[in-house]
């Protein structure tokens, strides 16, 4: 590369995007020889259902605690077609660069892009890149979008909860949401906040070969957090869902800047995260396979689905109170005093 | 100490809810407590205690979130000030959402206001600082937990020499509201569990004439579920007693004599002045302006803007509901028009208002 930041001329199409596309982006994420480039990638015959997602990536700052927009471009698609039960296939990458973009942030996001897709083991086949004038966009916007396969006859659904059925976490919520913020507002809290962006499809596979038709929902709670996915799985199926407070697995930093900030953990982004429905027979079983997974260690049994119902969340409280878990409105803001 | 298991104890709850209903079995009369803290509404409603207590008690909630008591004609200010060329708005989050006459800062901000989310008074000076061709208005709202920051920012703007940083206030005192609930006719209230930060800034002095003139018992109460839980069963030993007294629950944090520092840096930089709270009306002496000699940052002073004639939505209870008059379910508008998504009221915008605890947490 011959300048060190991103030019409007590496958007045009003539030599200077070659330049980028030749020396930065396709080594890095894909490493297709020139002769194989084509409008298109081509994906050989699959053997079974095709589950299909897209997703765009805007996170402000681009590098944080524990990972970059990059790591988190590839693992929120991958998820996304892991929650689906789909075995992911193929991913494509659409980067919107803002002019003036230095050019080794680029090269870091990349080289998390392809780490990530490495861990996933998925492959990233095609993709598009556009340069913005300075001030229309926020550094790099990404979109991924992936393709996966479902290979078994399963249905995992967000209509599939069940009364009885068990709800489980595989880990501590709200550390995604807590990481970014902390560092995108300079909060002056010493904390070490991470990141929790991790693809899940492996252990996906292993709930899986589990629980088999005893799984019943896969959601990842991402942006709103755990509350508002459960609150969405709750209404999809027809259910009353109750937490129990106690069970909730919260890193004693995330609940420390949380009520500092009047934020709830449980509406906080997760980008390591899912929740998985149950049948109770297979929860002690799921539990312990997700426990010994790497991005399992913290799982635990959350709350159980209670009751038929018009979609309502509850959760016991630790003091044995009742109270009720609505969606996020707007943004969380911290309050006052 | 780990605060949220020590102070969430199940088995200790059970207890103090055991001895609470032992002190009023056979009391024929309801007692109401009123609590006057957004974060004890919050933590009432976050750990379901108001379903845990015995009948006979009725827990409301006061004009305890700073959000919810701002009049509109205040948001209405920011506003105008929000759309004045090179002025930087620098306020807390819950300011944001709050509808005024005919706009919020939120819907500014869509039209391209420059309006920033700090975290401290004191990021607003920094942000002055690193802005110099700009004028950075801070929003000023509060009671006496959040005044003496503001205080420190002010001073600290004065040393710095900044001739760009300006602060709205409508700053807020806090037992001037209590008394004038308690003469209201229409109002029992039979006991207050009293604020727990602002007392640790104010002191225990401050509700004598609470007790002694009104005699209403009050307790300085914490944050926790069990901190809540002990605070009502003193309340109502006092109740029950026909005693009248003020005790500290909150002893650990609360001092008698408050923090005299922290009130000396407010009483550097601020000076008492009557204000009006939203759904209330004007309470003497219960709100806290710039002194004089730092009327140079009081931006409605040194900024002037001409302001929207103030206009309330008709049939938003809100002024009620702050009085603890009446609960948001009572409200026509609850959940129909007024909701967390859009808010009609101030007490539904606030992440500390009776209609969005109400709202969020209500069974």
């Amino acid at each position: 590369m011959t300048s060190d930041v991103i030019l409007l001329g590496h958007g045009s199409g003539g030599s200077l995007s070659h330049q980028l596309l030749d020396e930065l982006i396709v080594p890095l994420l894909c490493d297709l020889a020139p002769g194989d480039q084509n409008d298109a990638a081509v994906l050989p015959p699959q053997n079974g259902r095709l589950a299909f997602t897209t997703d765009s990536y805007v996170v402000e700052p681009v590098i944080f605690p524990g990972g970059n927009i990059g790591d988190l471009a590839i693992n929120g698609t991958v998820n996304d077609l892991a929650m689906a039960g789909a075995r992911p296939l193929a991913i494509s990458v659409g980067l919107i660069l803002e002019e003036g973009l230095p050019v080794a942030e680029l090269k870091t996001i990349l080289g998390a892009m392809k780490e990530a897709a490495q861990k996933a083991r998925v492959a990233i086949v095609t993709g598009d890149t556009k340069v913005v004038p300075r001030g229309k966009a926020d550094k790099i916007f990404i979109n991924t979008s992936g393709v996966g396969v479902i290979e078994h006859d399963l249905d995992i659904r967000g209509s599939g909860a069940q009364v009885g059925d068990k709800i489980l976490i595989n880990g501590t919520l709200g550390d995604h949401g807590m990481a970014v913020l902390a560092r995108r507002e300079g909060l002056a809290l010493e904390t070490d906040l991470c990141s929790d962006s991790a693809s899940l499809n492996h252990l996906v596979d292993e709930l899986i070969s589990v629980c088999g038709a005893d799984l019943h929902v896969l959601r990842d709670p991402t942006r709103g957090g755990v509350a508002t996915t459960l609150k969405e799985i709750a209404r999809q199926s027809q259910v009353e869902i109750t937490l129990d407070e106690l069970a909730l697995p919260v890193r004693s930093e995330v609940s420390g800047v949380c009520s500092i900030l009047g934020l709830d953990p449980l509406f906080v982004a997760n980008e390591g995260k899912l929740l998985a429905i149950v049948a109770p027979q297979q929860a002690e079983a799921a539990l312990a396979a997700m426990q010994m997974h790497r991005e399992g260690s913290d799982a635990a049994i959350i709350g159980e689905v209670t009751a038929v119902a018009d979609g309502k969340v509850r959760m016991r409280t630790s003091i044995g109170g009742v109270r009720s878990i609505e969606m996020l409105a707007g943004e969380q803001l911290p309050r006052i005093c | 100490m780990n605060y949220s298991r020590e102070f969430r104890d199940p088995a200790v709850a059970r207890k103090l809810l055991d001895s609470i209903t032992e002190m009023v079995a056979g009391y024929r009369q309801s007692i109401t407590l009123m609590e006057v803290c957004g974060t004890h509404t919050m933590a009432i409603y976050q750990h379901g205690l108001r379903n845990l207590l015995p009948v006979p008690i009725r827990l409301i909630s006061g004009p305890g979130c700073p959000v919810c008591v701002t009049p509109i004609e205040y948001v209405d200010r920011a506003v105008a000030l929000a759309r004045r060329r090179n002025t930087v708005i620098a306020t807390f989050g819950d300011m944001i959402r709050v509808p005024g006459s005919s706009s919020s800062l939120l819907r500014e901000k869509a039209d391209g206001a420059d309006i920033r989310i700090v975290y401290s008074p004191l990021d607003a000076v920094a942000l002055a600082a690193s802005l110099p061709e700009k004028e950075v208005v801070f929003l000023g709202v509060g009671f006496e937990t959040t005044t003496p920051t503001i205080a420190g920012a002010v001073l600290t703007a004065q040393r710095q020499g900044l001739k760009n940083f300006f602060v709205l206030t409508a700053h807020k005192t806090m037992p001037a509201p209590m008394a004038a609930l308690v003469s209201d006719p229409d109002l029992q209230v039979d006991g207050y569990l009293c604020p727990a930060h602002v007392s640790a800034v104010i002191g225990a002095q401050g509700y004598e004439l609470l007790v002694k003139k009104y005699h209403v018992p009050c307790v300085i109460t914490g944050f926790e579920p069990l901190d809540v839980l002990q605070g009502v069963l003193m309340l109502v030993q006092q109740v029950v007693a026909r005693e009248a007294r003020l005790e500290i629950q909150y002893s650990r944090i609360v001092k008698p004599q408050g923090n005299l520092k922290a009130q000396q840096l407010i009483a550097d930089v601020f000076t008492p002045c009557d204000a009006r709270w939203r759904g209330i009306g004007e309470i003497p002496d219960s709100g806290l302006r710039l002194r004089d000699e730092f009327a140079p940052f009081d931006a409605a002073l040194a900024l002037p803007v001409p302001v929207e004639e103030p206009k309330e939505h008709k049939g938003c209870l809100c002024g009620e509901i702050l009085k603890g008059k009446v609960t948001p379910r009572d409200c026509p508008l609850f959940k129909t028009v007024c909701s967390t998504e859009n808010p009609v009221g101030a007490c539904m915008v606030s992440s500390e208002g009776t209609c969005a605890a109400e709202y969020k947490y209500g069974v």
